[in-house]
């Protein structure tokens, strides 16, 4: 049969499907553009400032931790921009990093067959997992800056660190001319390393001999650096924190507020990361457990060659959100003053500038930004462990 | 077809509407029936609340007396507690209708965040508060000291003025609340709190033992502090700038609270003009000929509150210094009403 030439155009029902969608596209176009619109026409009427040349005045108010070169004096708020972003990538990488270790952990001894290691991981999961974080991050503040003392009585470490309510203190390394050879033994020690296990690896696939390269590996990454140190006739030198007047003067200032913001946020996302490591645990047949047994592999050997690789694929999209959670949890520190994005630049900077609109809407680039690359980042990871179609 | 035909026209209506824009202030005020006020957390003498959850203060007083300007009606205000750097974009949201809350009056904030401020309640500068057991007579001995602050403060940007100029060196610890701030500092967080004067009286009362901390005698900076309302709202402006106007004139003429109503019978044609038994002050404002009355009648005039909130009849006891009336060596001066 001859399709009907004479329906027209608009009839057909696919066509009509697509005309539906760009109507209600437009639509949302529309009230977007009316809403921007409105809004812009109103903070003109009331005489706010807007756009963003506030970046380029000076800020003039002084930061307690700043990982790049500022000065209360004459840097902009633009400045003051890039070190709340350094400040909430600080927490959120020692973070994500211990929360990691820590949760492995748990989740491992939650498992164990020793009765007192799996209720006390139990105990830990259950207690830390329903208090909320705020609560627990106001508590590891105020039980760092009660139990410490002040800095006149520190508690010192082979006089040069030292620990006291303003923080932990250490010697900062100076770097004196050669010092960069260390560093490339450091980094050439690394690609060694690297190769070594590739070759480790597929060794132990050919002919099944062991290599102990977990030690060669350490004394390689430890051994090359020392000993380039030593060779070029030791370029770094520290130096230490002086008790001067009120504080300390020179080293490396470690702020109770990172301290206490790190712990906390190690602390609570542990639990979860301990749930999900034992739902992946769980997760694997028992099958390939008592399979790995028969073969006569030893207890450690079978839960990291056999167990968690296969856990893995079940541990990690939990995890993933895990992770984002702590990066946005880490805002939270505005309750303690801890200089992160949020505290500085939506705070006072907003504050000093007033303008809203432009301050909230960088700030949630920033997190729309951190979220994106950590999901990106863990999706591949995810994508090269999952199970491979055979 | 016949979709399109609909659809097309409302789009491109909705395009060309009119943008929406805020309301009359005073009469979106008169149809909540209540003055949405702007106050702290909790900085005492200014806006706090008592044992039982009262709000109370210099700034409380000035919200109620605006409120009864409006309504006739002091308790017609519902208190909104605002942190520092909440404040401003409260008002400029709509959120409150009238800020009174310890802000000072700079020229950005006047000029760049589309808010007005409407006159000066309390004359302020910053200070110091140190533990009495460091010694310290002087703030030039704070060099490298640690302090804490609020955040979203014009302290912040004095403390840092203050340091480069007398080439010392500092680190802030920047808080929240004042609340939050002073228990830094007992804690040890910090050697010093830095401030507006008037809220380290306040802050020291907070201390478990007060005598062992100590004002230092420096004041670093000019803080004229007032009430903020939205710019573009000329009516509701200028009512809020003569609330606090009416204030001081009731103190400058003698009318209190005791005496108000039988100065209603004063021959004096200031105060006649005052009390609204002549002249049509109030009806310009666009409110009750007896707007002034009402307010001194409720809640007595500036001095009265000064006296009640931070002055010698609370525990701050601050002296009055510049906040006197001009007549007695301050800087409270009244616009003529007439």
């Amino acid at each position: 049969m001859k399709p009907n030439t004479s329906v027209s155009v608009l009839n057909n029902p696919n066509h009509r499907a697509i005309l539906y969608q760009i109507i209600a596209l437009l639509a949302v176009v529309c009230l977007a553009f009316y809403f921007t619109n409105n809004m812009f026409d109103n903070i003109e009427k009331r005489g706010i400032a807007t756009g963003f040349d506030f970046l380029d005045n000076t800020a003039g108010f002084g930061i307690s931790q700043t990982l790049i070169a500022y000065d209360d004096g004459s840097s902009t708020y633009g400045d003051v921009f890039y070190v709340g972003i350094l400040n909430t990538l600080l927490v959120s990488v020692i973070g994500i990093v211990f929360t990691s270790l820590l949760g492995l952990i748990v989740g491992v001894a939650r498992l164990s067959p020793n009765f007192l290691i799996a209720k006390l991981a139990q105990v830990y999961i259950e207690t830390f997992r329903n208090i909320p974080v705020l609560l627990q991050i106001l508590f590891w503040y105020n039980v760092v800056l009660a139990a410490l003392p002040s800095p006149r009585q520190s508690l010192s470490y082979f006089d040069s660190f030292f620990l006291n309510n303003r923080g932990f203190l250490m010697p900062e390394p100076v770097f004196e001319a050669g010092a960069s050879a260390i560093f490339i033994a450091f980094i050439l020690a690394v690609f060694g390393v690297f190769f070594l296990a590739r070759w480790a690896v597929a060794r132990h696939d050919n002919t099944g001999e062991e290599f102990p390269i977990f030690w060669v590996s350490a004394g390689l990454i430890i051994g090359a650096p020392v000993l380039v140190y030593f060779l070029v006739g030791q370029p770094i030198s520290a130096q230490y924190p002086v008790l001067k007047g009120f504080n300390f003067k020179g080293g490396i200032t470690v702020i109770p507020e990172l301290l206490a913001l790190a712990f906390a946020l190690i602390i609570y996302t542990a639990t979860y990361i301990a749930e999900a490591v034992r739902a992946g645990i769980e997760a694997v047949p028992k099958g390939q457990k008592e399979a790995a047994k028969a073969l006569g592999l030893k207890e450690h050997v079978i839960l990291r060659k056999v167990v968690l690789p296969q856990a893995m694929r079940v541990i990690i999209p939990p995890v993933i959100n895990q992770y984002l959670n702590l990066v946005k949890n880490s805002s939270l520190a505005t309750a303690i003053g801890y200089p992160e994005i949020v505290t500085l630049f939506s705070g006072t900077t907003l504050n000093q500038v007033g303008q809203a609109i432009e301050i909230i809407l960088m700030t949630m680039m920033v997190y729309l930004a951190f979220s994106i690359i950590i999901s990106l980042l863990l999706n591949w990871f995810n994508a090269k462990t999952a199970i491979k179609g055979r | 077809m016949k979709l399109t035909k609909i659809a097309l026209p409302v789009i491109a209506s909705l395009t060309l509407l009119p943008a929406l824009a805020q309301a009359d202030t005073l009469d979106s005020v008169k149809k909540k029936g209540a003055l949405n006020c702007g106050v702290s957390t909790g900085i005492p003498g200014f806006s706090a609340t008592d044992s039982k959850g009262v709000w109370k203060g210099l700034d409380v007083d000035f919200c109620h007396a605006v409120a009864t300007a409006v309504f006739g009606d002091p308790s017609k205000v519902k208190f909104v507690p605002l942190t520092a750097k909440e404040r401003f974009t409260a008002l400029q949201s709509g959120e409150i209708d009238l800020l009174a809350r310890t802000s000072t009056w700079t020229a950005t904030r006047d000029n760049s965040l589309g808010l007005n401020f409407t006159g000066v309640n309390y004359y302020d500068g910053q200070g110091f508060l140190v533990n009495k057991s460091l010694g310290i007579k002087s703030a030039k001995e704070l060099d490298g000291a640690t302090f804490c602050i609020q955040a979203g403060t014009t302290t912040e940007l004095n403390l840092t003025d203050y340091f480069k100029s007398q080439k010392m060196e500092y680190k802030a610890v920047t808080y929240d609340t004042s609340g939050q701030t002073i228990d830094g500092f007992k804690k040890g967080r910090c050697d010093a709190v830095t401030s507006d004067a008037s809220q380290l009286y306040g802050l020291r009362l907070k201390m478990e033992d007060p005598s062992a901390v100590v004002v230092l005698p420096e004041i670093i900076s000019k803080e004229p502090l007032g009430p903020v309302v939205r710019q573009g709202d000329d009516k509701w402006f200028n009512i809020v700038r003569w609330s606090l106007f009416a204030l001081l004139e009731a103190e400058e003429l003698g009318v209190t609270q005791a005496n108000v109503d039988k100065q209603l019978k004063s021959e004096n044609p200031n105060i006649k003009r005052l009390l609204g038994t002549s002249g049509k002050a109030g009806e310009q404002l666009g409110l009750d000929g007896k707007w002034a009355y009402n307010m001194v009648k409720n809640l007595g005039n500036y001095g009265e509150m000064f006296d009640r909130n931070v002055g010698t009849g609370s525990p701050l006891k601050i002296d009055r210094g510049l906040n006197e009336l001009w007549l007695k060596g301050g800087l409270m001066y009244s616009m003529p009403i007439r």
